[in-house]
């Protein structure tokens, strides 16, 4: 431990004094943000536009210039492929001169980001994707930014909540990609942890129209909890084709993943009662409720779901820890961005780990009744806090082969 | 309790129900692609674009106008219809003598504006349509539980796919449609307008896509996305069905829903990829499609 602190204080005050020499230098005399997303498909409300608003709002608080240069925001669309999204992000790194990469939701995409990063030295901040593998076996500490939320987050904190609330045998519906694969593993982690039992799962193709099949089968398991690990419209589609067929009489549905644009995609009629847990919410005090005003602005009157308040505050962070390197270089922003704490709109203390984990507060809750809601967009009632370092993994317990020495 | 390879038969007689109820959607929309294929010789990949515009029709006099689902059901494939006689009228027109190719990029640019412009107003994770009162709840077959809505489903894509099939095949309009398509002009010579009737029959394609729209709605959410999550598999279900054949989508159209079914409970992993594995092998047998003839 003495050591890894020493060489962390050696690491720190080497990157400080290379940011001074270099001062105030930027690569390509200007800061290009590249917002890589999916702007039309499955996550497109989930992140895309409203990902690439958000980016451009953290630009303009931050006053648009960089010691008198400017910044630009880049944006484009993976299609939710990962090897369009390689392709995209190597063209920005080597031709376009973007520095940083922010979003890269979707799992798959994030991971091949993450490496692209790691293999050219930029910075890449993920946000929309949540598989734990990012800071685990994937992990690129000296380049690679995890900023929202990952699957062990997700079901430390409903997980537990469910299972301590009588819910103890589980069946899985799982998205068969990285990201559905390690929500899968995690809960089913948590859920033996807290004595319950994991009585089977099935994997659904990405983005499958009907999940009534599927739904028969976690009917017939006789599990009291279906776990729902997939994201945006197959959690939709999954929880509408639930209540059609009449299994939340008898079971209940735990939503692993699921973010205020989905909720307003259901309906509160479907949706109601549902726990699920988020790193955001529009209306949780006045600073929360200004930038989203902001953010309705120029997206159609929507309000914005965490990832969108996640973007604006990894963006900003970014921007200011430049600011006090007095350079884009990438340790010595890193060294910033880990040194300074995270306190704006979106995160309180918020603390960028060794691992690239941005340890934050998350918070459990739950879908308001119809007659509850105030209007379009008041659909969460809060039930709990839980303080990021119980709510997502402990160093110690990090599979990142890196940051062990 | 007997099982089949692990699975109670229970279960899989479930699974089959199910894979029916899409089964019946593949058919409803499949049919609407055949009658056009046939009739205009046009593979019109709007299909699915106008799937979507059916089920956004039926949201809209839902929420706009305050019509029920009713008479959505009558008006959203008429709306639809009469969109695809604007375009039969004045795009399609002036395709018919020329390659397939054509028709394929122009069907297949417009899918992609009616798509943009959707997702423009209405962002692409859907919006909920609530499910019609008398069908609310569900039927008890014992071997599983059927909403009642699904069922109603079955039933009607039944009763429109015979209908469609009769008219086309055994009646004297059918008889005028079937041999405009193969000499216009001695048709013509009878004193038949046959641009009218092509234009009537581009219009019933895409109302049949219209109608599947509406009936989809309660059931998916109604996103700009629907149509091209279900156009590719419907057009492989065409092409194994053989291209322009009416009884060969039907049949094909079902039997896929029920093989798609199978496979979501033996091996979920490809049950998106399935159809297409099939698509494969019916082409290398049969090129021209199970019930196609050969030209």
């Amino acid at each position: 431990m003495k050591r890894k602190l020493i060489a962390a204080a050696v690491a720190a005050t080497l990157a400080g004094s290379f940011g001074l020499a270099q001062a105030q230098k930027l690569s390509g005399d200007a800061v290009k943000i590249g917002v890589l997303t999916d702007m039309s498909g499955v996550y497109a409300d989930y992140g895309g536009p409203g990902a690439v608003a958000a980016a451009k709002l953290a630009v303009q608080d931050f006053g648009g210039k960089m010691f008198g240069k400017p910044i630009e925001v880049l944006n484009a669309d993976h299609q939710n492929k990962p090897d369009i999204a390689k392709n995209v992000t190597q063209a920005w790194f080597d031709r376009d001169g973007v520095d940083m990469t922010v979003e890269n939701l979707n799992s798959a995409v994030a991971l091949a980001v993450q490496a692209l990063g790691k293999e050219k030295n930029k910075i890449t901040i993920v946000n929309g994707a949540a598989s734990s593998r990012l800071t685990n076996e994937d992990c690129a500490p000296a380049t690679g930014i995890h900023y929202l939320m990952d699957t062990i987050a997700l079901s430390n904190v409903v997980g537990k909540a469910i299972v301590k609330d009588g819910g103890n045998t589980w069946y899985f519906l799982t998205a068969d990609y990285a990201f559905g694969h390690s929500l899968e593993k995690d809960t089913s982690t948590v859920v033996n942890a807290a004595g319950g039992k994991v009585l089977g799962a099935v994997r659904h193709p990405l983005s499958t129209g009907d999940f009534s099949s599927f739904l028969l089968q976690a009917q017939s398991s006789g599990a009291k909890v279906v776990g729902l690990a997939n994201a945006g419209g197959d959690t939709v589609n999954s929880i509408k084709a639930a209540a059609e067929f009449g299994l939340t009489k008898k079971q209940n549905l735990a939503a692993l993943l699921m973010l205020l644009t989905d909720v307003h995609a259901l309906g509160l009629n479907t949706a109601q009662g549902l726990y699920l847990t988020e790193g955001w919410y529009w209306d949780m005090n006045p600073e929360t409720r200004a930038w989203a005003d902001k953010f309705s602005k120029v997206m159609n009157g929507r309000k914005p779901n965490s990832n969108h308040a996640s973007v604006y505050s990894a963006t900003l962070h970014y921007l200011n820890a430049i600011k006090a390197a007095g350079t884009d270089d990438t340790a010595a922003v890193m060294a910033k961005m880990r040194s300074m704490p995270i306190n704006d709109m979106f995160a309180k203390g918020g603390k960028l780990r060794e691992d690239g984990r941005m340890v934050h507060d998350m918070y459990l809750f739950q879908v308001k009744s119809p007659a509850e809601s105030k209007g379009p967009w008041d659909y969460y009632n809060l039930k709990g806090t839980v303080k990021g370092d119980e709510a997502f993994q402990s160093l110690a317990n990090s599979r990142c082969v890196a940051i062990k020495k | 309790m007997s099982e089949i390879f692990g699975v109670p038969i229970q279960a899989l007689m479930g699974q089959l129900m199910l894979g029916l109820v899409n089964g019946c959607f593949y058919a409803m929309l499949s049919l609407g692609l055949a009658v056009i294929f046939g009739m205009l010789n046009i593979v019109n990949f709007a299909h699915g674009a106008l799937y979507m515009v059916g089920a956004f029709f039926a949201w809209m006099l839902l929420n706009y106008a305050g019509v029920n689902y009713w008479f959505a059901l009558l008006l959203a494939p008429i709306g639809v219809a009469a969109i695809g006689i604007v375009i039969e009228k004045t795009m399609l027109r002036w395709l018919h003598q020329l390659d397939h190719l054509y028709g394929l990029l122009l069907t297949f640019g417009l899918a992609l504006v009616l798509e943009g412009i959707f997702r423009e107003f209405y962002g692409s994770s859907g919006l909920p349509y609530e499910l019609p009162a008398l069908f609310r709840g569900v039927f008890d077959l014992g071997f599983m539980m059927l909403p009642k809505y699904r069922a109603w489903v079955v039933v009607v894509s039944i009763v429109v796919c015979l209908f469609t099939w009769y008219v086309i095949e055994k009646t004297r309009l059918g008889a005028y449609l079937r041999a405009g398509t193969e000499n216009p002009n001695m048709v013509k010579a009878f004193g038949i307008n046959v641009p009218l009737m092509v234009t009537l029959t581009y219009a019933f394609g895409v109302g049949l896509a219209g109608l599947a729209g509406v009936m989809a709605a309660p059931i998916y959410q109604v996103s700009p996305l629907m149509g091209s999550n279900i156009i590719i598999v419907v057009f492989a279900v065409v092409v194994i069905g053989g291209m322009g054949s009416i009884l060969g989508s039907i049949l094909t159209g079902l039997a896929l829903g029920l093989i798609e079914g199978l496979t979501k409970v033996f091996y979920a992993e490809i049950s998106s990829t399935v159809v297409f594995i099939i698509m494969a092998i019916v082409l290398l047998v049969r090129p021209a499609g199970l019930f196609g003839r050969e030209k």
